[in-house]
């Protein structure tokens, strides 16, 4: 439903994107992560038809978003990073200004809106103007502008940030259906817990060019080795911890813990378990610890700064 | 439930889209006191203090008998009463695109379907429509006002002169500020900008008052010939510097004299990125290649050209000579006059390369500020010159076109190609405001024609000018004693 070859964009002297390429089918959500300014807003706005690609080509929905713009912005729902509302204007006639130039009828979009204000908990303030709204509100209004013509792509630039914890997870739980709906979805996002809840796939993208791409358990599979382990024992292994150097890649030990990876945890475990039960030790706890995407991030990005 | 894909994009779709941003925007104006107040008091109370100064006046001097002033002064502040809504066109205008874009809601909008022209049509219209009303609303409470109280009528032809100047002012403000706005990206700078917008309107408004005080209302409706062609061509760059990726794309308001600089050598020079520069050979055959690109300037220029040659010929032979000024070109004292040029040929070269050059040079940058349009009536000059020169010899009994070949021809061989090459990449670097150049920016296309420009005024324009000027000095006056005798 996305595709992308080879795109890049240029701003007078200054390269904002690439090289880039990227798929997205149907009922799939990619997260595009990455620091500031490594050009995720401008790759989305490729993508939406709002910038022409300097190089290279996309398609969306299977439209050229070059030759055919207008047919690209129609079959997206784009929510934009500040969700820049007419605050002199209630939530229904904004939606209804929006829904007018996607060609739905009033009817339709009266239905629509008043449905998703109902999901998103604002129903009571449907008929308030934007202006009384507070943030998070108007960033939920942005995601109801964007979903409101049911378009089959979204594009989504931080689609909770502002929100208090129960709205975040109201517009999440809705990005999911959306997903499980068969639409394919981009979210460009800083918050790392949601893009991991969320995401098929990650691509990071930095100085605009993505540089890691695939599902968040290959990503750190490749990138963060192989699991991390911990044991802890019923007391300090003092002096013997050299003799575990055979059967274990040891990352550190403090007092009665140790952590390890281990390349083959099904047969390297037993092997260490019956080996400290040997030597008249305890196992109290074994644990595999959870690497978390934001390492994944950290090194990817770390890793691109050294180089 | 669905949307229906929109037919893009028709003429009817465009006015329909058009039509719902326009609707918001006017809304949303009507919606700011800020706005709407001032409206109102220009409309209804301005309007009202100009009836009562207007007959204060009448009744004033016409205790001095100057009856005349009176007449005149009532349409004048018509006008006046006209302009003063129609000025608030200027800050809805202003805010349109770059207000949207500080308050962040210019993107969403940008994401919807709506092509660049039903976008920049809806905001025109958004801009233009509430402060026409309240001008023509204003007019008419004056107009009225004035009826009853002094039973003066408008004439007709002066009451369309003064809507349509009305109109076209206000369509010349709205598609000025439109640029301005699409251009800057902080309502500030756009502010400051506008003084290119103002000015110009303050200096009209004078120019009109001094019209409508003479009673030139023959000139009046020149005036507005002319609005409406600068109503168009601003409209015209308003539709095609209006795009996503200018609005979108400017990040900063700052000038980047090293980016400018870069771009202008590297198309000059036709050095690309990590390659040496070209040989000199090679520079010239790049140079020589843009010629092709001059075809529809140079069309233009030849069109101009002609036009001049017409009209001087028509102006020679309505006006011509008396019969003392045309003894002094024909028989004796024709080559009489001749030999003089003879002292002063060796001096001559310099002077007419010099004055050629810095002629050019002169069209080149008026130009710039003009569209261009000062550029082509600097290029016609000379062409009505000669025109007229030759029809006044005609007339006077010689041989115009002995004096063409003569006096004109030799060097001309030389002059012209250089001159309309030059007049051509002119226009063509000054029309890229107005049209610019596919897959570049504006600021791109903009530097790139400049370029073009001076690599052909180096390279072929100078060295022509060079050999022109030789030999307008010593090879011209030879053929001219030669042909008219001396």
């Amino acid at each position: 439903m996305i595709e992308a070859i080879g795109l890049g964009k240029i701003f007078d002297a200054f390269t904002a994107v690439h090289n880039l390429s990227l798929n997205v089918g149907e009922g799939e959500l990619l997260a595009l992560l990455g620091p500031n300014g490594a050009g995720k807003t401008t790759t989305v706005r490729m993508l939406g038809a709002i910038l022409k690609p300097t190089t290279g080509t996309a398609r969306v929905n299977g439209y050229d978003v070059v030759a055919e713009p207008h047919k690209v912005r129609h079959a997206i729902g784009m929510l934009t990073e500040q969700p820049g509302l007419y605050l002199r204007m209630s939530g229904l006639e904004y939606l209804l200004f929006y829904g007018r130039l996607y060609g739905m009828s009033d009817a339709a979009i009266k239905k629509r809106g008043l449905e998703l204000f109902k999901r998103f908990g604002m129903i009571d303030a449907a008929e308030r103007r934007l202006g009384t709204y507070s943030k998070g509100m108007r960033q939920k209004v942005g995601l109801i502008r964007a979903m409101l013509h049911q378009p089959t792509i979204l594009l989504l630039d931080e689609p909770t940030s502002a929100m208090d914890p129960h709205s975040a997870k109201l517009v999440r739980d809705s990005i999911m259906e959306l997903r499980d709906d068969k639409r394919a979805i981009i979210l460009c996002t800083h918050n790392l817990a949601e893009a991991e809840a969320l995401a098929d796939r990650i691509a990071i993208i930095k100085q605009g060019e993505i540089v890691a791409e695939g599902e968040t358990a290959v990503l750190k599979q490749n990138l963060l080795g192989h699991p991390q382990l911990e044991i802890r024992l019923d007391r300090p292994l003092n002096g013997q911890i050299t003799d575990l150097n055979d059967l274990i890649a040891i990352e550190w030990a403090r007092g009665d813990t140790i952590r390890y990876r281990a390349e083959e945890p099904a047969i390297a475990n037993p092997q260490l378990v019956r080996y400290l039960t040997g030597l008249g030790l305890g196992v109290i706890t074994l644990r595999e610890v959870t690497q978390s995407l934001e390492e994944v991030y950290l090194r990817v990005v770390a890793d691109q700064t050294s180089d | 439930m669905t949307t229906q894909l929109l037919d893009y994009p028709t003429a009817r779709l465009n006015f329909r889209m058009s039509l719902i941003v326009a609707r918001r925007e006017i809304r949303d104006s009507f919606r700011d006191w800020r706005i709407l107040v001032p409206i109102i008091l220009l409309t209804v109370f301005f309007p009202a203090l100009m009836n009562f100064t207007a007959r204060r006046l009448v009744a004033f001097v016409e205790n001095y008998g100057a009856d005349i002033i009176a007449t005149q002064l009532i349409p004048f502040l018509l006008l006046v009463v006209g302009f003063f809504p129609m000025s608030f066109s200027l800050i809805i205008a202003l805010e349109t695109f770059v207000g949207e874009r500080e308050r962040k809601s210019l993107e969403p909008l940008l994401a919807t379907p709506l092509t660049d022209l039903q976008l920049y049509m809806g905001k025109m219209l958004a801009a233009l429509v509430p402060p026409l009303f309240a001008s023509y609303l204003g007019m008419a409470v004056y107009m009225v006002g004035l009826w009853f109280s002094i039973g003066w009528r408008p004439t007709l032809p002066l009451f369309i002169q003064t809507i349509l100047l009305t109109t076209v002012q206000g369509v010349i403000m709205v598609a000025g500020a439109v640029i301005v706005s699409s251009q800057t990206t902080s309502v500030r700078a756009a502010n400051l900008l506008a003084s290119f917008i103002i000015v110009p309107m303050a200096l009209l408004i004078q120019g009109e008052a001094a019209a409508l005080f003479w009673g030139n209302h023959a000139g009046l409706w020149w005036l507005i010939l002319a609005l409406i062609i600068t109503a168009l061509v601003l409209m015209r760059m308003g539709i095609k510097i209006f795009n996503r990726e200018e609005l979108m794309g400017n990040e900063i308001d700052q000038i980047r004299l090293g980016w400018i600089w870069r771009q202008f050598w590297a198309r000059f020079s036709g050095r690309e990125e990590n390659q040496p520069y070209p040989r000199p050979r090679a520079w010239f055959r790049q140079t020589f290649a843009i010629l092709p690109q001059l075809r529809l300037p140079i069309l233009a220029q030849l069109i101009a050209m002609l036009t001049a040659v017409i009209a001087s010929v028509l102006v020679a032979n309505r006006y011509p000579f008396s019969p003392e000024m045309q003894a002094e070109i024909t028989g004796d004292n024709l080559v009489e006059n001749l030999g003089y040029l003879q002292l002063f040929a060796g001096a001559l070269p310099t002077f007419i390369f010099f004055n050629n050059v810095r002629v050019m040079l002169l069209q080149v940058l008026l130009g710039v500020f003009t569209f261009g349009v000062i550029g082509v009536f600097i290029f016609m000059l000379p062409w009505a010159i000669v025109g007229f020169a030759a029809t006044q010899f005609g007339l006077a009994g010689e041989s115009a076109s002995a004096f063409l070949l003569a006096t004109i021809a030799p060097h001309a061989l030389f002059e012209l190609p250089a001159i309309l090459i030059a007049a051509a990449a002119a226009l063509r670097w000054h029309a890229t405001v107005i049209s610019p150049p596919p897959n570049r920016t504006l600021s791109e296309g903009f530097i790139w024609a400049a370029a073009d420009y001076f690599r052909l005024f180096v390279g072929v324009v100078l060295p022509l000018l060079l050999v022109a000027a030789f030999v307008e000095s010593y090879v011209t006056p030879a053929v001219m004693l030669r042909v008219f005798g001396g």
